[in-house]
C-alpha cells in the first residue's frame, strides 16, 4: 500500500481483540496532548504491522504487530483511551 | 444492529453477481450468511488465502445499506495490488470469499438516532472509488424517506471513470449531484477539467454557515486536500469525517 490510510482501517484487526469499536474510541496523544477519535489517526500499513500516528504531531500512538501465533499491541503513545458505552 | 450479529467473525460470502462499473472497477454482490445488515458507510475486510497458506487482507467499503445478508462491494483495480486484481478480474459468480464485518461505527450516516430523524444537511464528497460508502448513505437516505438535504460532489478523472454512474445521473429526490472531472470533461461541460479546488467547494458544497455533516472519501491526497480546504472555508473540523484509502 502506498502512503498512509486512517484509523477506520483498525476496525477489523482490533475487533479480534476488543469488544468495542476502536474507531469510535478517543485517545490522548502523550506527545502533544491532542485528543481525537481513533478513526482520525493516520495509519501506516506494513506487511505484519499497523503503525498508528497522531493526526496532529505524527508521533506514534500505537503499534499493532501481527505474528502467526500472537498479536502485540504497543500503547506507549497514548495517555488514555475513552470508549463510548 | 440486532443481537447475535458478530462483526468480528470471518464469514463466507458467495458471489451472487458482478457488475462492471468502469474499465478498472466493478461491484460485487455477495450473499453472506450471518452478515445481518449494516449502517451506511461501514466497511468490510476481505481475506484471500493462497494455496501455501499466505493470506492478504484488505478493507473495502460497502455500497449497500440496511438489513439483510446481501452485501455489495465495489472495488477498483490497483495495478500492483495483491487483492484487487483478483476481485476485479478473476472472481466469478458462485466463488466464495472470506469476509469480516460490518466494521466501523465512525464514518457512518444514520437516518435516525435514538428515534429522532436526522434532518441536518449532509455534504458528501467522493474521489474515484471513494464514492462507495457515500452511495450507501445516499441509498439509506432514499430508502428511509429522509428529509435531510443531501449534496454530493463527485470527482472522477473522466466520465468513464464514474462508479454507479446511472444511479447518480438520475439522483433521487432530495439529492443534488455535482460532477468534477479532473482529466477530461464531457463536451461543452461548464467546468474545465481539473482537480477539486477551494473555489469548487465554495460554489458547490453546503456552506459552513449551515453546519452540514461532511463525509469525504477517496485517495489519501484527495481527502487531505479537500478536508484542509473545507476548514479554510470555515467548516468546523469536528463536522468533517474522512476516510482515506491510500495511494497518491
Amino acid at each position: 500500500m502506498v502512503g498512509h490510510v486512517d484509523g477506520n482501517v483498525l476496525a477489523g484487526p482490533l475487533s479480534e481483540l476488543f469488544q468495542f469499536d476502536v474507531t469510535t474510541a478517543s485517545a490522548r496523544c502523550v506527545s502533544c496532548g491532542d485528543v481525537a477519535t481513533l478513526a482520525c489517526a493516520m495509519v501506516y500499513v506494513e506487511p505484519a504491522s499497523l503503525i498508528v500516528r497522531c493526526r496532529n504531531c505524527d508521533d506514534v500512538l500505537m503499534v499493532i504487530v501481527q505474528e502467526p501465533d500472537l498479536t502485540c499491541i504497543e500503547l506507549r503513545g497514548m495517555a488514555w483511551l475513552q470508549v463510548p458505552r | 444492529m440486532t443481537d447475535g450479529i458478530k462483526p468480528n467473525v470471518w464469514k463466507v460470502g458467495i458471489v451472487a453477481e458482478t457488475r462492471t462499473e468502469t474499465a478498472s472497477g466493478r461491484s460485487i454482490l455477495l450473499d453472506v450468511p450471518g452478515w445481518g445488515g449494516n449502517i451506511a458507510g461501514q466497511h468490510a475486510d476481505v481475506r484471500l488465502t493462497a494455496a501455501d497458506g499466505y493470506t492478504a487482507t484488505r478493507s473495502y467499503s460497502v455500497a449497500s445499506a440496511g438489513p439483510g445478508d446481501r452485501v455489495q462491494l465495489a472495488v477498483d483495480r490497483l495495478p500492483t495490488g495483491e487483492v484487487s486484481p483478483y476481485l476485479v478480474d478473476d472472481l466469478i459468480v458462485g466463488d466464495q470469499l472470506e469476509i469480516r464485518g460490518p466494521l466501523g461505527g465512525w464514518f457512518v450516516w444514520k437516518p435516525e438516532i435514538d428515534g429522532a430523524e436526522q434532518t441536518g444537511p449532509v455534504q458528501l464528497i467522493g474521489g474515484g472509488s471513494g464514492i462507495v460508502p457515500l452511495v450507501a448513505m445516499i441509498r439509506s437516505h432514499t430508502a428511509s424517506g429522509s428529509t435531510a438535504p443531501f449534496r454530493l460532489l463527485y470527482s472522477v478523472r473522466t466520465p468513464d471513470d464514474a462508479f454507479f454512474r446511472t444511479e447518480l445521473t438520475e439522483p433521487s429526490r432530495g439529492l443534488d449531484v455535482t460532477w468534477a472531472y479532473t482529466r477530461r470533461a464531457p463536451d461543452g461541460w461548464p467546468r474545465p477539467a481539473g482537480r477539486v479546488t477551494t473555489a469548487d467547494l465554495e460554489a458547490d458544497a453546503f456552506p459552513a454557515s449551515l453546519s452540514p455533516a461532511v463525509f469525504v472519501c477517496g485517495p489519501t491526497g484527495f481527502v487531505e486536500t479537500v478536508a484542509n480546504a473545507l476548514v479554510e472555508l470555515g467548516h468546523d473540523p469536528s463536522r468533517i469525517k474522512t476516510e482515506r484509502f491510500g495511494g497518491q
